[in-house]
């Protein structure tokens, strides 16, 4: 159970890119959001993980806050929620189950990360989610020999490593064609309800938030302007968030690039 | 058999000289008249002692003359003196490899916090400032001939070039995966083991082999003044007079070059 | 938290599955590295002529070194003026000469422009000579010919940069596009010719920054050819050397500092003004 509250953003003394955003996700539900380049979707999934740092607000998962936590707090928080990115940012020059195992690095000492020996359970639940996803058979392929899709899906079996108590997904189709932006999305999809997860997922293609999601949630300029299921997203709707922008069926912009300040790797 | 004259030859009274490589006539009359004046001032303010040269030919005849052929009878003293650089060679390499690594991390804005930042960058500035033989006096003043002031003296020269070269390349790196590695909740240490090293690894090596061979050559350059290694063999062969044994040592020298060069290049091929 | 997932907890069903990063002929070749690594390392340290306990004293060393350079002596700062002059003097004339000979020989070291096999190797042969052999030695050479002075290390620079020079500026030379050539062949222009108008204008970037390249580095070796008597700052840095005068040394290397970056300045700022 994700809850926020109030949630502010703000770079320097500019205007905020979140402007008290309220969004409460329940149990497995899956949720898109929608919304323009610039509208903060970006923003928004990288503060509930702590990649950006909130300015105020409160944002609850399960009851623990995650707003202003540092070091170990912040770490321990992180490996409770899962990411898939839209350039998949896997580790190219490893391989796939060290992809995949890597998912476990919140877990894992220092010295079994760095001489691989990760616990049996972990690479049990690796080979079984790998099958289930259907990459099992690249095991030990070096990842960046992956096509977009299966890197997709290798990310997807990392962030699932974590055993998050929901899942984050920044424009995961953005960078894959439409065929295979579909399997995807249908894969999340099954997953959210075969592990009763909580699914988040920012989106520039509205069809298929209608098609794999129960809820769209609209954002524009920081605010929340539609929160409701995909039948009431009519074309008012559409207008409201995109009116004057770009035409969301078009794949536009790129979402959210990471800014100076949040280039540090201090955890 | 004479050209016809169509109308395409007709006279147009344009004529055409090629842009001068620069254009500003000022800049381009300026510079040849610096360059001639600092020739002129160069050459007559730098002291040549004539006498001396002018008896350089017949002197260069006397020394080719008993540089040739090369003698290798000490052959022994020549094998100690390039063992002797090997090991130099390969101790600061080691060395300097292994603590390049750190000190690159440090040097990196993008994963370093700024005063960190500025002592790494300043290691290395320190480090690349002097030359080799520079630093190879100071450490012969500090802890005495031999090796061990080679070694040290190799180490900085190491950390010089693969720190800085290697702290650029963790500059270059794609942040993406580094992000992934936050997003999981690895620590520090583990995101750089993950995110960082296997994107710099194929240039580490690289740099490592090419330092190899560096402070290969450069071993034999420290001993001339006292820093271990075939280079005070060289010395002394000099200050005997011994030309034909300095010629030999020279030639050893050159092949080794050539033989660490071709097998760098091949492990280089190989490993990229 | 910690429940696990029905879909993905088939352990009872499914087989033991096992992976390590390497399989086992990988490991036994990392192992083998590591060990034959570790023994050159032992047999290194043991072997070289280490007088141990000079090695634990060096910090100590090092650091009287340092206090006895301290505070920097300025009073010679004239001599020292000169003499730095003189070191820049011998980096850039020999720079330029050296152009003069080093463009004709790394026109033969190309296998794209050599008139034959053997003018390739006298190339390849020319440039690798003067590449192996480091200034210093090149120094060595020409004071015993020469006698001390700052013509020995005019030749001794220039010697050596045409290795380097010539190189690079083959490689370029190997790298060029071929078809202007083909095209200047093709109107029946001279050797000489299409050199000028197909070869020199896809080279001259690449020429500059080399040279560029050059000078800098041979700034910084002008400044210690004078340990050899070559001439330049170096004489009198191993003057003071042998004379102990520790703080005299260190407004030397002070001095040897402010050129090299006055040098570097430099080189960015006509690096970018030129290419």
């Amino acid at each position: 159970m994700l809850e926020i509250t109030n949630l502010v953003k703000r770079y320097g003394s500019n205007d905020p890119v979140l402007k008290g955003l309220d969004l409460a996700v329940d149990g497995s539900s899956v949720v898109s959001i929608v919304g323009a380049s610039g509208a903060g979707k970006s923003t928004l999934l990288r503060c509930i993980n702590g990649l950006v740092e909130s300015t105020s607000g409160s944002i609850k998962l399960n009851g623990h806050e995650l707003v202003n936590l540092r070091g170990g707090a912040l770490r321990h928080s992180r490996r409770r929620i899962g990411m898939v990115f839209q350039g998949f940012n896997l580790i190219d020059r490893l391989s796939v189950m060290e992809n995949v195992l890597s998912g476990r690095l919140g877990y894992v000492s220092l010295f079994q990360a760095l001489t691989r020996r990760f616990p049996q359970s972990d690479i049990d639940r690796a080979f079984n989610l790998m099958e289930r996803v259907g990459i099992a058979h690249y095991a030990d392929k070096r990842a960046d020999q992956l096509s977009g899709g299966e890197r997709q899906r290798v990310a997807v079996v990392r962030a699932l490593m974590q055993e998050p108590e929901i899942l984050l997904a920044d424009e995961p189709t953005a960078s894959l064609d439409p065929k295979t932006s579909q399997q995807i999305m249908s894969l999340l999809q099954s997953l959210a309800s075969e592990m009763s997860l909580p699914v988040l997922i920012n989106i520039h293609n509205v069809t298929q938030a209608r098609m794999y999601t129960d809820r769209i949630v609209g954002m524009r300029h920081g605010q929340m302007i539609f929160d409701g299921a995909p039948k009431d997203f009519n074309q008012d709707a559409l207008d409201a968030i995109y009116g004057g922008i770009e035409s969301p069926e078009e794949d536009g912009g790129d979402p959210g690039k990471q800014s100076p300040q949040d280039q540090e790797v201090t955890a | 058999m004479i050209p016809v004259r169509t109308a395409t030859d007709a006279p147009t009274g344009r004529v055409w000289k090629k842009p001068p490589f620069i254009a500003n006539p000022w800049v381009r009359y300026g510079l040849i008249a610096i360059t001639l004046i600092y020739l002129y001032w160069a050459f007559s303010t730098l002291p040549f002692d004539w006498a001396r040269i002018s008896e350089g030919l017949p002197r260069a005849a006397k020394i080719f003359g008993g540089a040739f052929p090369p003698s290798f009878e000490r052959a022994s003293l020549l094998w100690t003196g390039f063992k002797e650089s090997f090991q130099i060679a390969f101790l600061a390499t080691l060395l300097g490899v292994f603590l390049s690594i750190p000190i690159a991390v440090m040097a990196a804005r993008n994963v370093a916090p700024l005063p960190v930042y500025l002592l790494g960058r300043t290691i290395i500035i320190v480090s690349r400032s002097f030359h080799p033989v520079i630093v190879a006096i100071l450490f012969v003043a500090a802890v005495g001939f031999g090796p061990v002031a080679g070694i040290l003296t190799l180490t900085l020269y190491s950390i010089g070039f693969v720190a800085k070269l290697l702290a650029e390349e963790i500059e270059e790196i794609d942040w993406g995966q580094v992000e992934a590695m936050r997003s999981v909740g690895a620590g520090y240490l583990k995101i750089l083991i993950y995110g960082v090293f296997p994107q710099i690894m194929p240039r580490q090596i690289g740099l490592s082999m090419y330092q190899l061979d560096s402070n290969l050559r450069a071993s034999a350059v420290v001993g001339i003044v006292g820093a271990g290694g075939i280079g005070g063999t060289l010395m002394n062969a000099f200050g005997r007079y011994d030309y034909d044994f300095a010629f030999a040592i020279l030639l050893m020298i050159i092949a080794i070059i050539l033989v660490s060069e071709g097998i760098s290049g091949w492990v280089r091929k190989k490993v990229w | 938290m910690g429940e696990e997932k029905s879909m993905v907890d088939h352990a009872a069903k499914l087989a033991d599955r096992v992976w390590s990063r390497y399989d086992p002929k990988e490991q036994w070749i990392r192992y083998g590295i590591y060990l034959i690594t570790l023994v050159a390392i032992v047999w290194t340290v043991r072997d070289i002529d280490i007088f141990w306990p000079w090695v634990w004293d060096a910090p100590n060393q090092i650091q009287s070194l340092g206090a006895r350079m301290w505070p920097p002596e300025f009073s010679t700062w004239n001599a020292i003026f000169k003499a730095m002059l003189e070191t820049v003097h011998i980096a850039t004339l020999s720079t330029m000469l050296t152009i003069f000979i080093a463009l004709p020989v790394s026109y033969i070291a190309a296998q794209n422009t050599t008139p034959n096999k053997a003018t390739l190797w006298l190339g390849r042969f020319i440039l690798v000579s003067s590449r192996s052999v480091n200034t210093i030695i090149w120094a060595l050479l020409f004071v015993a010919v020469f006698g001390p002075g700052v013509l020995a290390g005019i030749l001794a620079v220039m010697f050596r940069s045409i290795g380097f020079i010539g190189k690079l500026m083959g490689e370029a030379i190997e790298e060029i596009d071929r078809r202007p050539v083909e095209a200047m062949e093709a109107t029946g222009a001279s050797k000489m010719k299409v050199v000028l108008y197909a070869i020199v204008p896809q080279v001259m970037p690449a020429f500059f920054a080399i040279i560029i390249l050059r000078w800098d580095i041979n700034i910084r070796e002008s400044t210690v050819l004078g340990l050899v008597g070559a001439g330049g700052i170096g004489v009198l840095l191993q003057g003071s050397i042998d004379l102990f005068a520790w703080q005299t040394v260190a407004t030397i290397l002070l001095a040897i500092v402010v050129l090299v970056i006055l040098g570097e300045a430099i080189t960015s700022v006509l690096r970018k003004k030129v290419i």
